[in-house]
């Protein structure tokens, strides 16, 4: 069945419904495996360089240790009943049949180590427990498959007792880790932040150039001199934000969107080198402990500037960490203003300054776009925004309402908190996982076909620099646009009539005046 | 002697299935959350994580948004042992309350549901691929027995009708520490060595699914950590306390 599997194509088996289930295909992604980290990045994070001598030992150990560290981990290895109710729910399993890609399937990886070594039932009857010995396999397996969970948390939500294979991945990745088995995507980039401050090693000097350029786009284009402020002491917002939004396309149309926001809304803001990036690739690899240091640079950043507030750009793990750990990692924040919440989404700053009234569209500049959104996990079952539980759907969403004529949703059991994934989270984002990229996207590319055909929908909104990265990469190969993505900001700011703008003036039907001061 | 050998053979077990479970809660309970992962959408309240947990625990409402045919099998199953579990009670307890006299015969409804829910549970688990692919011996057995315990309780209602009247002084003997003869039917010995088996059992294998949905944190936890500071007991050193 492997052989049906490398016949995946993108055009052909992008239509159909999303959810449909596929032929089992025992093994058909076990050869897919990340790049391991090398020695240098491994021992950067305090790894051990390369997989230890008495590996087995020690991943033995660790497993007892984060047993006893984490009361999900010991929880969810317990509970599960093999029920099966999440078996189809992973959107890495419908576009690749590999059973191992069933989250239940993925625990068991895991929970078969568990039973064997910890567990009285797995120590005496193994056989008959489904318990394992670990072995170079068993490790094997563990490096691919927990490769093929992006932790989006779809499963969770429909499993009886929460079981959050996200957790189990993370704990998985971070023996792996322990026993000098890492992955060179993500261990890079952590080291990166930690040396430089964001994820691309993008050095000072070429950030302060690309906002002095973004600065001088947007002056052009509006005739208001939007600036784009880094490292200014005394601002009252810092605004961290996913590195990608410094260069890459739809990252920047982002970018753009919140500085003028933040221009119209009058309040002093800043960037900062120390924090320009938002990503937290800590929670990827399992690592409390990159996680936190990762997280302690924006606490530092925050009382170095002085600001009063922190808000965060479109960033869907970012966010997670941001909103539910920040205040765990690096708080208490009470050096901030309480009156607002800490930390704050940008679109929750935009939405707010809509609410008031304060902010004026030309919703007629949006009209060659027909849009969906496309709900990011991180965002859509880690967060929230607002004050109602799932604001973080309504949000976004109420935000592109204002700001264009043509919104679809797509299929309900595709969005919300039963979203898919993009295909690229949790730190699949690299270049030698694209064949698990591709089939992983399969389901909401579907999804996106059918309100295509249906409402005549050209583009997908998203709020996460992954799903953005990913979708540029799998929209083309699935018949779509490259550009359909698109970030909400980037709406915001095409719609968006900055007071005293070129647009501004043409809209009040000045076209004339506005000329003649150009 | 026979008498003697179930008497202590359910002691035992009762004594095995309370420390073990007693000994697992306690380690959930003292395991640290280290951090703010409810799914969301959360609840923002305790209250709210109340009802939440109470939709989990008695409709099942996570199952009934992932499959409607487990779901179906899964609560029936549930449902009807708990009402057959409050039937058996009427052996325990002299004199019988109205309410367990009320509900007899639903009870033997029950465990006619029960049966026919685990044996459809079981049908899926042969069945479908995936679902077979997922389970391990320990699943088929965990299904057989309780259709075995069911089946055997069956049997005495309506075909090898044992002697109640002498089973009830059994078992309230054995609730009163004074020991009564237990009568030698081969399908109420069969159903109480079951029983006593998947006591037994119950701390060491899936069936801790039952204390453990009330320590998951993805069900367990307040969508609060914006408004309250989530501090964990451990590790994190480096956090400000
Ligand atoms: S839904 Fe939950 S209990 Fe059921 S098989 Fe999946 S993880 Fe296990
Ligand atoms: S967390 Fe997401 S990617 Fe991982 S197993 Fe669950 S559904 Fe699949």
């Amino acid at each position: 069945m492997a052989a049906e599997q490398s016949k995946f194509d993108p055009v052909a088996d992008g239509r159909g419904d999303p959810l449909e289930m596929p032929r089992l295909a025992c093994g058909a992604m076990a050869a897919s495996k990340p790049y391991v980290a090398t020695p240098a990045h491994q021992q950067a994070l305090g790894f051990p360089g390369e997989l230890v001598e008495d590996w087995q030992d020690k991943a033995i150990a660790r497993l007892g240790e984060l047993l006893e560290e984490s009361r999900s981990l010991r929880v969810y290895l317990d509970a599960c009943v093999r029920c099966g109710a999440c078996t189809d729910k992973c959107h890495y399993f419908l576009g690749t049949g590999d059973p191992n890609n069933m989250p239940v399937a993925r625990q068991n990886l895991l929970r078969k180590i568990y039973r064997r070594y910890f567990t009285l039932s797995g120590k005496l009857f193994p056989w008959l427990v489904g318990a394992e010995d670990l072995t170079k396999d068993v490790l094997e397996e563990w490096y691919s498959y927990f490769h093929q969970c992006s932790q989006c948390r779809r499963c969770s939500v429909f499993c009886p007792y929460g079981v959050d294979t996200a957790e189990i991945s993370m704990a998985a990745r971070d023996i792996m880790d322990s026993i000098g088995l890492g992955q060179k995507y993500s261990n890079e980039i952590i080291g990166k932040v930690f040396n430089i401050g964001n994820n691309l090693g993008l050095q000072p000097k070429a950030l302060k150039a690309t906002l002095a350029g973004l600065e001088e786009d947007i002056e052009e284009e509006t005739g208001v001199p939007v600036r784009l402020p880094l490292d200014e002491k005394g601002a009252t917002i810092l605004l961290v934000t996913p590195s990608a939004d410094f260069f890459a396309s739809p990252h920047m149309e982002g970018l753009i969107g919140y500085a003028k926001v933040l221009h119209e809304s009058g309040v002093s803001w800043t960037l900062s080198t120390q924090a320009s990036e938002a990503a937290n690739f800590g929670m990827f690899v399992g690592s409390q402990d990159a996680m936190q240091k990762i997280a302690l640079r924006i606490r530092k950043a925050a009382q170095d500037l002085g600001v009063k507030r922190i808000v965060f750009g479109e960033c869907g793990h970012a966010w997670r960490v941001a909103y539910s750990f920040l205040d765990t990692l690096a708080g208490p924040f009470d050096f901030l203003d309480r009156n607002y919440p800490v930390p704050q989404h940008i679109c929750e700053f935009t939405h707010d300054l809509i609410q008031q009234g304060k902010l004026r569209f030309d919703k007629s500049k949006n009209d060659e776009f027909r849009l969906t959104f496309h709900d990011s996990c991180n965002v859509a079952r880690a967060s929230r925004m607002g004050r109602e539980p799932g604001g973080q759907f309504e949000i976004p969403r109420a935000v592109l309402r204002a700001v264009c004529n043509h919104f679809f949703d797509m299929a309900p059991d595709t969005i919300r908190e039963s979203t898919l994934c993009c295909g690229g989270g949790g730190g699949l984002l690299t270049d030698e996982l694209m064949d698990l990229r591709l089939k992983g996207a399969m389901p909401r590319m579907r999804a996106l076909r059918e309100v295509a055909e249906e409402h005549g929908v050209t583009h997908m909104a998203a709020i996460c620099a992954i799903c953005k990265a990913q979708f540029s990469k799998v929209l083309p190969q699935y018949g779509f646009e490259m550009d359909a993505i698109v970030s909400v900001h980037q709406m915001v700011s095409n719609a968006l009539v900055l007071t005293g703008s070129r647009q501004e003036a043409e809209l009040d039907g000045k076209a004339e005046v506005a000329l003649q001061e150009a | 002697m026979l008498t003697s050998v179930f008497a202590v053979m359910l002691y035992m077990a009762t004594l095995v299935m309370a420390a073990g479970l007693g000994h697992r809660i306690w380690l959930y309970a003292t395991t640290p959350a280290p951090l703010k992962i409810p799914t969301m959408p959360a609840p923002t309240t305790r209250g709210g994580v109340v009802l939440r947990m109470l939709s989990e625990v008695v409709v099942f409402r996570s199952l009934f948004k992932a499959n409607k045919w487990i779901w179906l099998f899964g609560w029936v199953f549930h449902a009807a042992l708990a009402l057959v579990v409050m039937r058996h009670l009427r052996y325990f307890l002299q004199p019988v309350p109205e309410a367990i006299v009320l509900i007899q015969p639903f009870g033997v409804l029950a465990g006619i549901a029960m049966v026919a829910a685990l044996v459809a549970l079981w049908a899926r688990r042969l069945l479908v691929p995936r679902i077979r692919y997922i389970s391990s011996p320990s699943d088929h057995l965990m299904l057989v027995l309780l259709l075995a315990i069911g089946a055997s309780g069956l049997a005495m209602k309506f075909w090898a009708h044992t002697d109640i009247v002498a089973a009830k002084a059994f078992c309230l003997g054995l609730v009163y520490l004074d020991w009564q003869p237990l009568p030698a039917d081969p399908a109420l010995l069969v159903h109480l060595t079951l029983v006593a088996v998947l006591m037994l059992i119950f701390p060491f294998s899936k069936l801790l699914h039952a204390p453990g949905v009330f320590f998951s944190p993805s069900r367990n936890q307040a969508d609060d950590s914006r408004e309250r500071r989530h501090v964990p007991p451990v590790r994190l050193e480096a956090v400000p306390r």
